[in-house]
């Protein structure tokens, strides 16, 4: 009868475990070479740390010091001119070296001087199940950690006043030589699942955690809800499309998502009483000389990546903060952003190639179509440049050619030509509640129009924050 | 480029083009600015290079069948295959030289009013024109009708991807709405030189589908059909040279399989039910070997601007497309053909049909989350 019992359970959980199997056969895994080994090759103590407005989408900033101020790390730097109470902090202690501005005196980063003592302000050791919501987000947004929960539709920072339907988290990462989860945060599982218990509390719905093994250390993690997803390319690894796949984002709902990086110092603020930031980085692509991990702060500057440079000609190099589909653009005088786990380095593609697009060969470059021979080498990695191949033209291909590397279920030509028409209705129809442009990276990068997907649903959704304003 | 061709340059009025056959040279060593990094090697020159090279074996074929249709109806049979090709290359190039230079000219002045760069999208258009015309077309109604189908059928509506219409058919139906009596009838689609008359007994040079089971002096049997030893437009004869293009076309993913598909089973679909109602002596299958139907469901049907873009839409639109042959051919004592009015019909409905697929899709996955 016992028997019986215990086997009756196990189907059971089975069952259950079998229900939150989500397999997704979409998508694209960018062949790029310069994968990031799995070691710590370097601790970079910084000479400088930038604190980027431009990190934090929907963020007013207002300065809160000015040049020559000593700061703590924890210490406010800028606040949201719309709501005073989201802080963007310090990452170290030490002291602002110079305020930067660009045209119409926007504001672009502070430079901060780090003294090496790092010095914490103490936020005080916390119990998070003894707390209640509202001292949950109080110590969140005091330690200028809220910008870590991004809320959707938008991606913006998190709205302290709202609850949301949902807060998703994703484990595993897909995005072209994209930092390894386990190996960057399974130390830290200590401080996740603190981080999960604390926002468990803001939402009157689920902690969702999406992995793509059953055996992730993240699976199963005590109070939130797993999600095991049967996906190896990219981008399922994005938490957007995993929410699409769980359940989507309707008109006038709201959903949060946060990283395992936010997640950790979530944990380990209530944990230590104190803000860190520090993160294992990924410093790889092809042209990254030994790409391996460093062990950094975010706003750390790109030059101290000098290593990893050598003696290629800086002039025609590209060093992305982020993936090499989504990321940005930083140059070698640039920092890494707030949320990126990962540094690519690219040759910049300025050489013209004599007859490429009709030679029916073309060993070194990649192409997903069939229409070059790449197909043949599936294992083959690529140095690729930044060369666009072409030139920019209308759309051509087909709605049917751009979703078979999207695993959502949306239209994407018809999202993108929606915002390039401004027509909110459409936009709203084909989607652009449930996308950042992150997710639609896979079809800019097959476009043989060449279009700039992401920076029309960019665009999109700026207008939609406009007018929903 | 040059500085006389850069904006302020004396000769910047010529950019486009200097630009369009500099990037027909080489690929342009232009870098990414927004968005992904890195790109996909494919652009729009190669999808279209690999159309073209899928059309080729039609075009071959149909050179060499103008000369050995011509052979047929002058006596002259048993001449080496190469002096058939030859006579049918010296009939075909004048038409791809004129459509080729008037709609060419039409886009390159129109890139350069709009100031962006020459697409590519003609190079395709432009080897297909000949492909779909009488072989005797005089070059003069060619030339006006690649003007008016690239002008009207194109330009107006912003150039290549924003057309609604496939503009090669557009310049067929231009020509079959205004000189009717060039493109049909029996004596248009088998090429003479000047001053020559059939000497084969009972003549006639009408295509297979317009016979309704009349003598001819070639074959109508399946083979005859299916290799292609018939008269008709230049590319459209032989089922076995455009398979052979389907099979490029749907291996590299530039052409739709779905729509092909669609087109077959619609006509097949309505065929069947003549057979059954005996509209037709014709065997349903045979009509898919006859006229432009193969030809029209491989290289026009599924041209990807006018086509339906979604999944389930391209299957409505190849079924739509297929079905309105049909019921053209069988039903409609005055054309023998429908597969160019078939196709022109599927293009305008193409964007009603997505809007329907996508405003169903959308709102049944709406449904179903509210209700969950």
């Amino acid at each position: 009868m016992r028997n019986f019992a215990t086997l009756f359970m196990q189907i059971q959980n089975l069952l259950i475990s079998m229900s939150l199997n989500i397999v997704l056969k979409k998508g694209l895994n960018v062949p790029i070479s310069g994968q990031a080994e799995l070691r710590v090759s370097k601790t970079i103590s910084p000479e400088v740390v930038a604190v980027q407005p431009d990190c934090f989408k929907g963020l007013l900033p207002r300065l809160l010091v000015k040049e020559g101020d000593p700061v703590l790390c924890g210490s406010p730097v800028l606040a949201d001119k719309k709501n005073a109470d989201i802080l963007i902090t310090s990452p170290v202690s030490g002291s602002v070296k110079q305020i930067v501005r660009g045209e119409k005196r926007k504001l672009l980063a502070v430079l901060i001087e780090p003294d090496g003592k790092q010095e914490c302000v103490d936020f005080g050791k916390k119990d998070v199940n003894a707390l209640d919501a509202t001292s949950i987000k109080e110590a969140l947004l005091q330690s200028g950690l809220w910008p870590v929960l991004v809320q959707r539709p938008y991606g913006i920072i998190a709205d302290p006043q709202l609850s949301p339907r949902d807060i998703f988290v994703s484990a595993f990462n897909t995005a072209p030589l994209a930092a390894d989860s386990a190996f960057c945060h399974a130390e830290e599982l200590g401080a996740i699942k603190v981080g999960i218990a604390a926002l468990s509390k803001l939402t009157p719905g689920a902690v969702h955690v999406s992995v793509n093994n059953p055996d992730s250390p993240f699976a199963n993690l005590p109070l939130a809800t797993t999600h095991v997803f049967k996906a190896d390319k990219h981008p399922a690894g994005n938490v957007g499309v995993q929410i699409s796949n769980i359940k989507p984002i309707l008109k006038e709902q709201t959903v949060w998502t946060v990283s395992l990086a936010g997640l950790a110092a979530i944990g380990k603020l209530f944990l230590s009483g104190k803000l860190d930031l520090s993160r294992k980085v990924a410093v790889g692509g092809p042209m990254a000389i030994g790409a391996s991990y460093v062990s950094t702060v975010p706003g750390a500057p790109m030059s101290a990546l000098n290593a990893f440079i050598g003696n290629s000609d800086s002039d025609n190099i590209r060093v992305i903060s982020g993936d090499v589909l989504s990321g940005r653009n930083v140059g070698l005088g640039g920092y890494l952003g707030f949320a990126d786990e990962q540094i690519t380095i690219l040759l910049e593609g300025y050489e013209k190639e004599l007859l490429g697009w009709c030679r029916p060969f073309r060993p070194k470059q990649y192409s997903h179509d069939h229409s070059y021979f790449s197909w043949l080498l599936p294992k083959k990695k690529y140095d690729m440049t930044t060369n666009l191949h072409g030139g920019p033209r209308a759309f051509l291909m087909n709605d049917d050619y751009y979703s078979k590397v999207l695993p959502m279920d949306i239209f994407p030509v018809f999202l993108a030509k929606a915002c390039l028409a401004g027509d909110i209705d459409k936009m709203e129809k084909f989607g652009i509640y449930e996308v950042l442009p992150e997710d639609l990276a896979t079809c800019e990068f097959v476009d043989p129009s060449k279009n700039n997907i992401q920076d029309m649903i960019a665009k999109g959704i700026d207008l939609m924050l406009k007018e929903m304003a | 480029m040059n500085k006389i061709f850069e904006k302020g340059g004396k000769l910047y009025w010529l950019h486009s083009t200097v630009d369009a056959f500099e990037t027909f040279l080489h690929v342009p060593g232009t870098v990414t600015r927004k968005g992904a990094h890195v790109r996909d090697a494919i652009d729009l020159k190669r999808i279209l290079i690999i159309v073209i090279l899928a059309a080729v074996p039609a075009a071959v074929f149909g050179m060499w069948n103008i000369g050995y249709q011509h052979g047929l109806a002058m006596g002259q049979t048993g001449l080496h295959i190469l002096e058939y090709f030859w006579f049918g290359l010296l009939k075909t190039l004048p038409l791809f030289i004129v459509s080729y230079a008037v709609g060419l000219g039409i886009e390159f002045a129109a890139s350069q009013i709009r100031g962006e760069e020459v697409s590519e999208g003609y190079l395709v258009s432009g080897f297909f024109i000949p492909l779909i015309v009488p072989v005797d077309i005089p070059l003069w109604m060619l030339a006006v009708a690649v003007a008016f189908a690239v002008l009207v059928g194109k330009e107006f509506f912003g150039g290549t991807g924003m057309n609604i219409w496939n503009p090669a058919l557009l310049t067929r139906a231009f020509l079959f709405f205004s000189y009717p009596s060039y493109m049909s009838g029996s004596d248009c689609w088998i090429a003479f030189k000047k001053g020559e008359t059939p000497v084969a007994d009972a003549f006639t040079g009408a295509t297979p589908l317009a016979l309704e089971g009349g003598s001819a002096q070639y074959g109508t049997g399946f083979w005859d059909l299916f290799i292609g030893t018939v008269p008709g437009s230049v590319g459209e004869t032989s089922v076995i040279a455009i398979l052979l293009g389907a099979i490029i076309l749907i291996w590299t993913g530039v052409a739709s399989w779905k729509v092909m598909a669609g087109c077959v089973g619609g006509a097949l679909l309505v065929g069947g039910l003549a057979d059954l109602a005996g509209v037709s002596t014709m065997p349903c299958y045979m009509q898919l070997l006859c006229g432009g139907f193969a030809f029209g469901t491989v290289f026009m049907a599924t041209d990807p601007v006018t086509s339906a873009q979604t999944s389930c839409g391209k299957w409505i639109y190849g079924l739509l497309i297929g079905i309105l042959c049909m019921t053209v051919r069988l039903f409609n004592p005055g054309y023998a053909e429908g597969m160019m009015l078939a196709i022109l019909l599927g293009n305008t409905f193409a964007p009603l049909i997505d809007h329907c697929v996508t405003s169903i899709a959308v709102s049944r996955r709406n449904k179903k989350y509210k209700a969950a």
